[in-house]
């Protein structure tokens, strides 16, 4: 377990050069903000979704590198991505930190290089700040809601 | 003055290697490491003297409950108090849960303020909170200055009022190391309200500055033992017995009655009626024999080697670029817990780096996120001394930031 497992080159790239990183987004349908009071993360994610479809997205906030560089890779990986297929990605991801396999490899993307987190128990959550904030805006949305925020233990 | 390498000498801890790196420990702000002496009174309790305390006739128990109070009365004497004036708790938090609930929820009522600051540890503010609506009285909070001081115009206003019932104050901040002239604001407190009460957050100041009651011109005062070379599980709240014994039972349970009936019991006298059930004895008996180690130490060299070591981290820390100090400039004001920011690097990625280093630091809201509003950030990285740490652990410190710096540059 080195630091370059937990910092590889992708997630610096990710870090320094976000995707997708915008406190605005025009014609959102949805809003959510996360945060982690343990680590004082907080992320701004808004999605606009057009025929069940991921139209646009865009994430804010003030983290730590794990956790902006990974909402920065979910960003390029769901954009375009059915609602559906997102979600089930996001899962794919959650499972993947938590040490139980990575499915769907490939269409993960970058995303697989954070397999290498879920060796540093404390930095799990902040890899998985937007993906959780992605399930929550695509769960909002489906019950008719445009804003939601939560706080994680 | 002690010297630094006899005393590590007493850390088994400071041995170990992290990462293959030779520990640099900068965390005594959260918890402080244990010297062989408070590890071998721990052991010496459980391997020769183990029994319940302040029960049972045989020689074991006659032991433990010798050890116990004499660890009671040696804290005493470390604050400037009575031993009847010691009650053992958890932590600090639970000496402030057991305020808030045997005083301010009693005796604060509508009308009434009690005061605290936005400096403080949330075990100075959620505990008040906790009972503020049910007693109706007012919880407010003295502002903190840019220079991490306490803003003493907001604090002579609020005192004018002549509503303070309880001022409830830490005595060094946990973040921005502050010292607080907490005398003088008692003094405030005192002449505004006769009646009012001056509760102290000792958790940070009482394992690094000699601390007595009365020259805090203060009632109450909290600590934990965990940050003062002793164990964990134990915590004091110290005071006057009058005002103790004033005050009514927070726990119920053994121990803490004279009799019991169906339909009621009748209590001890302080400080016992607040002990209930059996108390973390070993615990008290170790936190004695750290108060023992610091004393043989001496509080003044304590404090001065401290502030040795601050006198090289501070300008060090401003040397670096992008890194600003939290908290006050001058050493004198200031205890040695130094919170500081690092531009573009969030502290979890300086927390996680630096302890690839060896350099424990911690990383987060250190428990006081009003306080972490106030200065606008989510977070900061705080590197904390004690009597163990040298000057070339201040120099590993800056050079752990440096390497972090260079780590994550685009």
């Amino acid at each position: 377990m080195s630091l370059d497992d937990l910092y590889m080159e992708i997630i610096l790239d990710h870090y320094r050069n976000p995707r997708n990183r915008s406190g605005e987004l025009e014609g959102h349908d949805v809003h959510v903000h996360h945060s982690n009071p343990l680590c004082g993360d907080e992320l701004d994610l808004r999605v606009r979704l057009r025929d069940g479809q991921i139209d646009g997205l865009a994430y804010d906030g003030d983290g730590c590198s794990i956790s902006m560089a990974s909402a920065s890779v979910m960003s390029e990986v769901v954009i375009g991505r059915k609602v559906a297929d997102a979600e089930d990605l996001a899962e794919a991801f959650r499972l993947m930190m938590h040490g139980e396999g990575v499915g769907r490899q490939e269409d993960l993307g970058d995303g697989v290089v954070f397999e290498g987190v879920a060796k540093f128990p404390v930095r799990v959550k902040c890899a998985l700040l937007g993906w959780m904030a992605l399930k929550d805006a695509l769960n909002t949305h489906s019950e008719g809601g445009q804003a939601h925020s939560v706080t994680h233990e | 003055m002690f010297d630094v390498a006899t005393v590590r000498k007493d850390f088994p801890v400071l041995e170990r290697e992290v990462h293959g790196r030779p520990l640099v420990y900068l965390d005594s702000a959260a918890t402080s490491q244990t010297p062989q002496q408070v590890i071998d009174a721990c052991t010496r309790i459980h391997a020769e003297h183990n029994s319940n305390v302040h029960r049972g006739v045989h020689a074991l128990a006659e032991e433990a409950t010798e050890a116990y109070e004499a660890a009671r009365a040696a804290i005493a004497r470390f604050v400037g108090v009575d031993a009847s004036g010691v009650v053992f708790t958890k932590n600090t938090s639970e000496a402030f849960n057991l305020v808030a609930h045997s005083y301010a929820r009693r005796r604060l009522g509508p009308g009434d303020i009690l005061l605290a600051t936005q400096m403080e540890h949330h075990s100075n503010i959620v505990p008040w909170q906790l009972v503020a609506p049910e007693a109706g009285f007012e919880l407010r909070y003295v502002p903190v200055t840019a220079e991490g001081y306490l803003d003493r115009e907001a604090f002579d206003a609020i005192v004018a009022t002549g509503r303070v019932k309880l001022l409830a104050v830490t005595a060094m901040s946990n973040v921005l190391g502050t010292l607080n002239p907490v005398a003088e604001l008692a003094g405030a407190v005192r002449a505004a309200n006769e009646d009012a009460i001056v509760v102290v957050d000792g958790a940070q100041s009482v394992p690094h500055v000699g601390t007595d009651l009365a020259a805090l011109n203060a009632d109450l005062l909290c600590f934990s033992g965990h940050k003062m070379l002793g164990p964990s599980g134990i915590g004091v709240l110290a005071g006057h017995w009058d005002l103790l014994e004033s005050m009514p039972p927070f726990l119920g349970g053994g121990e803490m009655i004279l009799d019991v009936t169906l339909e009621g019991s009748r209590f001890k006298q302080a400080p016992y009626k607040f002990e209930a059930g059996t108390p973390p004895y070993v615990e008290a008996i170790g936190l004695g024999e750290a108060v023992a180690y610091l004393e043989r130490l001496g509080m003044t060299n304590v404090r001065a080697h401290e502030v040795e070591l601050l006198e090289r981290a501070l300008p060090a820390l401003r040397g670096v670029e992008g890194v600003s100090v939290h908290g006050p400039s001058d050493p004198a004001q200031r205890g040695a817990a130094v919170s500081f920011s690092v531009e573009g690097l969030h502290p979890h990625d300086l927390g996680t780096v630096m302890d690839r280093e060896g350099v424990a630091v911690r990383a987060g809201h250190h428990c006081a996120k009003p306080l972490m509003r106030a200065l606008g950030a989510s977070a900061t990285t705080r590197a904390s001394f004690y009597v163990y740490n040298t000057l070339d652990e201040v120099d590993a410190l800056v050079d752990a930031i440096e390497a972090t710096q260079r780590f994550f540059r685009p």
